[in-house]
């Protein structure tokens, strides 16, 4: 019964993400895409930093490479030798379709987080945050730098856009069903242990680094995964996009609706992402009638860190805090059957 | 050129970068000290400073004294900070303080771009704060900006050591980071304490930044973001929480970068910042009580 149900739940969201773009209009459309990519990049982070606790700060980078990674593979390859012309003989005669280019990204990333996890997973606190930050700054530095591979400093341009509304649904909802299945199972159980406490996690055998080990690398393969769909949805980009005001707003999703909810991150992205469009709508200077008021540019930013700090202050653990919607329905129906 | 000429125009060099990262770590350190707290929006209060004394110097006020108001511009934007964002999570896990500060230095920044927009803007220094002196035909430069820099850090810092060794204050200050319930049981008013460690800490930060715009030329409302992340490795790798840490690393950070672009082969010196954060890191993992305190245990 259940089963069918979430079928039937998806075959009519697919069939929304299909029709949909025919109805509303472009600007609707993008937004949606938008929404579900930072559901893919909110809902990577969400692992690690929610549930396991150990909160990084150098997701931006994964996403990064991610971006890079599929960019490269899937640049045409006339393009390859007019933008990339020093780029390696293995890699210069590669031209890939976005799928295959987005997997081998997110795996890229879960590699790279194994190695850099190893080390600094053994943090914890705010050293893990500050270290991770340095994860970040040095993804940069190495991009901004290793033109042969990335255009240097210029912006990485020609990855084909093929982001439709379809396409980043699905990953959205593929995305959220595994974290799902990840974290309301005994491995979940076992993250949330490592979190609360890590001596008793550990006086019941629990291998504290590898627990943690598993939530970052299976976070940074979502953030690969979401760098890939950010760039073929932008087409071109640079480092300077995946940095310090990327990282700040994805964690003010995530932060707002709850880390240790997976509503909460849905219901992050969506709040967040509604809000800063029609405070930048606002932004540009409205019109009421006689009254005017003038632009006000960066106003929208200055509100949506004004509510994160009210946020941390009020209800540090967010919105959700550590409930699901599907817990709610289900507390009512064991009231109303009791 | 000679290279003795080379050497002693690099260790200026280093000296002047050293001062500015050592002023501003050591108000990182002294509010991780006392609160325990990763404080992002330390480096924005570098850039209130700064467009207060531009402000005020634009509306004619003399330079000097528009520079110690810009000082207590900055000051009172610690004390607000403190009393707005910071006091009402104070205890809280060391991540949610991390993120309040986080947000409050978009808040800022944002802030500053709605005021002021967000393009630089100059940053007007009197004649006398631009002689260049010269010596050995050239081999060796630097202006008084340099010696005003070098010079009022290391006063500054000198009476701050003062300041926490021999006053009540400064003694309490030291306490509370210490023990802060202990503090505040034998009486001490640990608000107070904390308000004057954030009013001092800021102050530096303001002063380093307006020697930071001097010598940049130009004030952006983003102009305190790189100084502070370097303030971060500076403050870690010298000891977080210590006073005398904090300088030290600054200082030795100065060092590191300009024998990194300096002597270093020119293939490294654009990854000049990574080397900074991979230092950082190695430091977290091995020592991470930093050169000047005991290794505490933050590892599994």
């Amino acid at each position: 019964m259940n089963r069918i149900l979430i079928l039937a739940g998806l075959a009519s969201l697919a069939l929304c993400a299909w029709v949909l773009p025919l109805i509303v209009s472009d600007y609707v459309v993008r937004l949606l895409i938008m929404v579900c990519i930072n559901i893919v990049l909110v809902g990577s982070m969400c692992l690690a930093n929610g549930f396991t606790g150990v909160f990084s700060l150098g997701q931006v980078g994964f996403v990064a490479i991610g971006a890079y990674v599929s960019g490269i593979l899937s640049l045409s390859l006339a393009d390859k030798a007019s933008y990339l012309p020093d780029l390696p003989m293995f890699l210069a005669h590669i031209e890939m379709a976005t799928l295959p280019a987005t997997l081998i990204a997110g795996l890229v990333c879960a590699a790279i987080a194994i190695v850099v996890g190893l080390p600094l997973m053994r943090l914890s606190g705010h050293h893990v945050s500050v270290a991770t930050m340095g994860f970040m700054i040095i993804v940069n530095v190495v991009i901004i730098n290793a033109d042969s591979f990335t255009r240097g400093a210029r912006t990485f341009t020609g990855v084909p856009t093929d982001m439709t509304l379809p396409w980043v649904v699905g990953w959205a909802v593929l995305a959220i069903f595994l974290l799902a299945r990840l974290i309301y199972s005994p491995i979940g159980l076992a993250l949330r242990s490592v979190r609360e406490d890590v001596i008793a996690a550990q006086a019941v055998g629990l291998p504290v680094l590898g627990t943690r080990l598993l939530a970052f690398s299976f976070g940074a393969f979502l953030a690969g995964v979401g760098g890939s769909l950010y760039g073929h949805y932008l087409g071109s980009f640079s480092a300077q996009t995946f940095f310090f005001p990327l990282m700040v707003s994805l964690i003010t999703m995530l932060v707002l609706g709850g880390m240790s909810s997976l509503s909460g991150v849905v219901t992050g992205v969506i709040v967040v992402t509604a809000l800063s469009e029609m405070l930048r709508n606002l932004e540009r200077g409205v019109h009421l009638g006689p009254v005017s008021i003038p632009p006000l540019f960066g106003a929208s930013q200055v509100v949506l860190g004004l509510l994160f700090i009210l946020v941390m202050i009020y209800r540090p653990r967010g919105l959700f805090e550590d409930r699901e919607i599907s817990s709610v329905f289900k507390r009512r129906k064991q009231r109303s059957n009791s | 050129m000679n290279s003795l000429e080379f050497t002693i125009q690099q260790i200026i060099n280093a000296v002047s970068l050293g001062s500015l990262y050592a002023m501003v770590a050591v108000g990182l350190s002294m509010v991780f000290g006392i609160l325990k707290m990763t404080n992002f929006a330390h480096g924005d209060m570098m850039m209130t400073g700064s467009y207060a004394t531009v402000l005020l110097s634009a509306l004619g006020v003399p330079f000097p004294i528009a520079i110690v108001a810009g000082i207590a511009v900055s000051a009172l934007t610690g004390i607000l900070a403190e009393r707005i964002a910071y006091r009402p999570v104070r205890g809280a896990p060391d991540v949610t303080l991390l993120l309040t500060s986080l947000a409050l230095t978009y808040v800022l920044e944002n802030l500053a771009i709605l005021i002021f927009s967000g393009s630089p803007r100059s940053f007007p220094t009197p004649d006398w704060m631009n002689e260049v002196f010269a010596f050995s035909d050239g081999a060796i430069t630097f202006t008084s900006v340099d010696i005003i820099s070098s010079t009022s850090a290391i006063l500054s810092l000198l009476g701050l050591g003062w300041f926490v060794s021999h006053t009540t204050t400064g003694l309490g200050m030291r306490a509370a980071a210490e023990d802060m319930a202990a503090a505040a049981l034998v009486g001490l008013d640990i608000n107070r304490l904390i308000v004057i460690a954030f009013a001092i800490a800021s102050g530096f930060a303001g002063l380093a930044g307006m020697l930071w715009a001097a010598q940049s030329g130009i004030i952006e409302p983003d102009m305190g973001f790189s100084p502070l992340l370097k303030a971060f490795v500076a403050a870690i790798v010298g000891g977080f929480g210590s006073i005398a840490g904090a300088v030290l690393g600054g200082y030795l950070l100065g060092a590191l970068e300009i024998l990194i672009v300096g002597f270093g082969p020119t293939e490294l010196s654009p990854y000049r910042d990574a080397i900074v954060f991979a230092l950082l890191i190695v430091f977290l993992l091995f020592r991470p009580g930093g050169i000047m305190q005991a290794n505490r245990e933050v590892k599994l």
